[in-house]
């Protein structure tokens, strides 16, 4: 029960993009096309779980122990970073055709600020999920809060794609063209999202 | 001399890095709840954006090019230590209004894009002085922004309340910031971009 409250609030009720802001680059660069969208959404979700996971026991058992915590954001971007480099090498030997959906998509993602930021607040926020006590995570509950963060990214970056392939075809005045009229059309999309609030 | 202040004065309108390069936009628009925290995520920005510009022009010449990347954002990042640690100690309250976003100035773009497009090519002065034109530039599109999401918001500037009542509690939250951040665009391409 405690994990469908996780995946529910991270997905609809707190979605990563549009209501924590966090992956705004990526967010507007590549969801003009419902296509590439995807792809990112995937690389997205397989990075961020395994990041999370890599940065959650490195934080436990490496940096906490030894009183290293202030290391952090060193420790956990470079982890990221290597990492990213990692799955780019064993997916071009391993599955080439998922490497061919993702790979373009896969050294963004190291200064995608989302996955950095989801390892970050995951070792440091204390959540609270359906009226239940606010706790840290523990390592089952921190993988799934990654990957349904995830999902969430996806979702409004496929959702958006879709808007944004039809804003194409629309006659927009000449200066919202391009990115403002994307904003406005992110507020009003988030504003759709605010009506989750309170569910979880 | 002249070249000078060009460095400086060009990330203030012409190269604004929100409007214009379109970067660093998750802190833009997370933290600008209320002008007082825009105004010190953009400082924030400006301390690390200056010291690493200046680090960086300093030992380009000794990065091999295939790990320039690694190395720069380790540099960044030990800035951004600094900073959290001296935020930790002496302005704890907006350490934590600001939360994440302090840490994950690391992987904003801006500093990194000026490490790899200004300070590697360039003298220190010279990159200490664009890296503080852009933060410049980079806080004054953070504070207006914060301004106006506080005035529509809660009907104040800076904390002090000049119209009685609730304001627009939209936008304080997720969807005013976009909104505001769309709207300031257009004007901005309107009034500002030749």
């Amino acid at each position: 029960m405690e994990y469908l409250f996780i995946i529910i609030s991270a997905i609809f009720v707190n979605n990563i993009m549009l209501a924590q802001f966090l992956g705004t680059c990526p967010f507007i660069g590549v969801s003009n096309k419902l296509s590439t969208a995807t792809g990112m959404s995937m690389a997205v979700c397989f990075v961020m779980t395994l990041a999370t996971l890599v940065t959650y026991l490195l934080n436990k058992y490496l940096l906490l122990p030894f009183g290293l915590d202030f290391l952090q954001t060193i420790a956990f971007i470079l982890v990221i970073a290597a990492l990213v480099q990692m799955v780019e090498i064993v997916l071009k030997k391993v599955s080439p055709s998922l490497y061919q959906a993702l790979g373009i998509y896969l050294p963004l993602i190291t200064t995608n600020c989302a996955v950095l930021g989801v390892a970050i607040n995951v070792v440091t926020k204390q959540f609270t999920f359906g009226g239940g006590p606010s706790h840290m995570l523990n390592l089952g509950e921190a993988v799934v809060y990654s990957f349904a963060t995830a999902l969430g990214y996806g979702l409004a970056m496929v959702l958006f794609a879709g808007l944004r392939e039809h804003l194409a075809l629309n006659d927009v005045p000449k200066d919202f063209r391009g990115v403002p009229i994307a904003f406005i059309t992110i507020g009003i999309l988030a504003l759709a999202f605010m009506g989750f609030s309170g569910i979880v | 001399m002249n070249n000078r202040l060009q460095t400086f004065t060009r990330g203030l309108v012409k190269e604004n890095p929100t409007y214009v390069l379109l970067l660093g936009l998750c802190p833009t628009l997370a933290t600008t709840t209320s002008a007082i925290n825009g105004l010190s995520m953009g400082l924030a920005t400006l301390f690390v954006l200056v010291l690493s510009n200046m680090a960086i022009s300093a030992i380009a010449r000794f990065v091999p090019d295939k790990v320039h990347i690694p190395v720069y954002i380790v540099v960044i990042a030990t800035f951004v230590t600094v900073l959290q640690l001296l935020m930790q100690a002496y302005t704890p309250a907006i350490y934590s209004a600001l939360g994440v976003f302090i840490p994950l100035i690391v992987v904003n773009c801006i500093v990194l894009g000026r490490a790899e497009a200004f300070a590697n090519k360039h003298g220190i002065l010279d990159s200490a002085l664009d890296g503080f034109g852009v933060g410049v530039g980079f806080i004054i599109s953070l504070t207006v922004l914060g301004m106006v999401r506080e005035i529509l918001g809660t009907g104040s500037v800076f904390g002090w309340k000049f119209i009685t009542g609730d304001g627009i509690l939209a936008f304080v939250m997720a969807p005013g910031a976009f909104l505001c951040l769309g709207y300031l665009m257009v004007l901005f391409n309107k009034y500002l971009k030749k």
